[in-house]
């Protein structure tokens, strides 16, 4: 069982809620995932007047837990404004902070990313930090308060995959204990299955689900992946080894 | 009172129209068309006071299934014979899509998912569109497409309601009473959202600019990933850029961020869009059902043409005759 801030999940998907063809689509999308969460991002120029109220009605309708985004936010200030705006909006004190230091690679800042995370943890917040797959970036995420990790696939929207698989493992072996989702840069079920046999708790897709020419198929596509990825975790995988070995044993065969 | 004076005489059924933007026009004529005594009321002081002002006019079924469903390619197939028979200035030159060097998956991308196109080269770009010779090397070209004046097909509606014997009046209060019409037809746009509990806006932006350095003979649609943008040539050397999509019910100006991105776009399509004036930013919100789906909903004597989302020029046609089917029986 894996806890997110004390909380177990339906399910170990995680889905965002942005460019889906429509609403209804998103809906359907969400229910063939069964996801566990879903994201949903306050564009910070709807702020005060509350613009996006009607959608947001829409996301809460779902009946999944919410986790609202401080997407498209690069500075500290930016973030915590928006996280604070999305506990009144959603009633929820948990947060995915994004603070993007780079706007080619969408990469996270993870300075600014720490000093935010410190700020909202202090202020009651349950951080949930996109971050780069860093080590030393997650031990300062985790001394700022933060029980989760988001660490990143490949840049968000990219569909690129697990682009250092080297790093994420690194990752997972350095902090066992620590629940771990794969965030940005998954584009295929494939690629969601090998997080999860990496022994990551959980993915977060968006891109790779609402443009898909099928949504709702594609999100189905990836529940199953998940769940697969996350038995064959469970059943603990064989070793890849540089030599064959035969399936099926020499000895005792008749001598000839 | 305003309603009985403005009934116009005749033997067919009295139909009061609420709005005059695209939906609320074309169900006028269509209606009138059809034999209906048609009153226009409009609560703004033109047609167009809301979306259909700032729409890009672009009559792409074939693109549109890009992200639409296939329902709305399928019904929207005889919209440019509609406003080819009703309005003036329809062009049929048809939509060039094309992205830059770096983004040319996005063009196999848009392919996959659409029809009725072909796959052009730089020989047959530079034909086309001359001053987009030696930018692009891969564009499709969708031949049975058009556009239209946004601007200009409304207010040759309006005169076409007129033609047929009905009335507009403008700066009609919203609540002013619809005794004595047989029906009414409802087609405020988004100023029905207090009625119509499942509709939302979504936050539309765009620019008009002006280029005497550019010249384009059709819409141009710039995939890229974060960006996508189109660009409708409008009379001397006007082009329309649009057009964003967030889902948001500010209404507000443009903010700097958007205006920068689709500039950016802009500019990329053709460096002498640098030298271009920006004529006017618009912002409006595109009314929504949860499906995007444009649809005709009938409570009693009440119809109501609504959720247009950005398919108001491509189905308010078959939207409206929809419309009047009811009005006459025969839905």
């Amino acid at each position: 069982m894996t806890l997110f801030y004390g909380t177990e999940l339906a399910s170990r998907l995680m889905l965002g809620t942005a460019q889906y063809p429509s609403p209804e689509i998103l809906s359907d999308a969400v229910r063939r995932a069964g996801a566990g969460v879903v994201t949903v991002s306050l564009r910070r120029e709807a702020a005060g007047s509350r613009a996006g109220q009607a959608f947001w009605t829409l996301i809460r309708e779902l009946d999944v837990p919410v986790l609202p985004n401080t997407a498209g936010c690069h500075t500290v200030r930016e973030a915590v404004t928006t996280a604070q705006m999305a506990r009144e909006v959603f009633g929820t004190d948990w947060i995915k902070l994004e603070v993007i230091g780079e706007s080619d690679t969408l990469q996270p800042d993870m300075f600014a990313l720490v000093e935010a995370a410190r700020i909202l943890t202090e202020d009651g917040f349950r951080v949930f930090p996109y971050m780069t797959e860093d080590l030393v970036g997650a031990e300062r995420l985790l001394r700022a308060g933060c029980e989760v990790l988001m660490p990143w696939g490949a840049p968000i929207g990219s569909g690129k995959g697990l682009n250092n698989l080297f790093g994420l493992r690194a990752l997972r072996a350095h902090f066992p204990d620590v629940p771990m989702v794969v965030d940005a840069g998954i584009g295929v079920p494939s690629h969601a299955a090998q997080a999860m046999e990496l022994g990551y708790d959980a993915v977060l897709i968006n891109t790779a689900v609402a443009k898909a020419g099928n949504p709702a198929e594609m999100a189905r596509a990836f529940a199953m992946a998940v769940e697969a990825g996350r038995m064959a975790y469970i059943a603990d995988p064989m070793e890849e080894r540089d030599m064959a070995v035969p399936s099926t044993p020499v000895i005792g065969q008749a001598v000839l | 009172m305003v309603a009985q004076t403005a009934i116009p005489h005749g033997t067919g059924p009295s139909v009061l129209v609420r709005g005059a933007g695209v939906s609320g026009l074309t169900a006028a004529v269509t209606l009138a068309e059809r034999g209906a005594r048609v009153s226009v009321h409009e609560c703004g002081g033109r047609v167009g006071w809301g979306a259909s002002w700032k729409a890009g006019g672009m009559l792409a079924p074939w693109c549109e299934a890009e992200s639409a469903t296939p329902e709305v390619t399928a019904q929207s197939l005889a919209s440019l014979d509609w406003w080819d028979a009703h309005v003036p200035g329809v062009d049929r030159n048809g939509t060039l899509v094309l992205a830059p060097p770096r983004d040319v998956r996005e063009i196999m991308r848009f392919a996959r998912r659409t029809s009725h196109f072909s796959t052009i080269g730089e020989g047959e770009i530079a034909q086309m569109e001359p001053d987009l010779a030696d930018r692009f090397s891969r564009a499709l070209f969708f031949a049975g497409e058009g556009h239209v004046n946004p601007r200009d097909a409304l207010n040759a509606l309006a005169a076409r309601v007129v033609e047929l014997g009905g009335s507009l009046r403008f700066n009609v209060p919203v609540d002013a009473g619809t005794a004595g019409y047989d029906w009414v037809v409802d087609c405020t746009g988004i100023a029905a959202r207090d009625r119509m509990t499942d509709m939302r806006g979504v936050r539309g932006e765009m620019l008009l600019l002006r280029c005497p350095d550019v010249t384009l003979h059709r819409p141009v649609r710039m995939l890229h990933p974060r960006i996508p943008i189109y660009v409708v040539p409008r009379a001397g050397h006007v082009y329309m850029v649009g057009a964003t999509m967030i889902e948001s019910e500010n209404a507000g100006p443009m903010t700097l961020r958007s205006m920068v991105e689709m500039l950016g776009a802009v500019y990329a399509l053709h460096p002498a869009f640098g030298e271009a004036e920006i004529l006017e930013t618009g912002t409006g919100l595109r009314p929504s059902y949860p499906d995007n789906m444009p649809a005709v909903r009938r409570q009693g004597r009440h119809i109501h043409i609504n959720g247009m989302y950005r398919h108001g020029f491509l189905l308010s046609p078959v939207r409206a005759a929809e419309a009047a089917d009811i009005v006459f029986g025969e839905s």
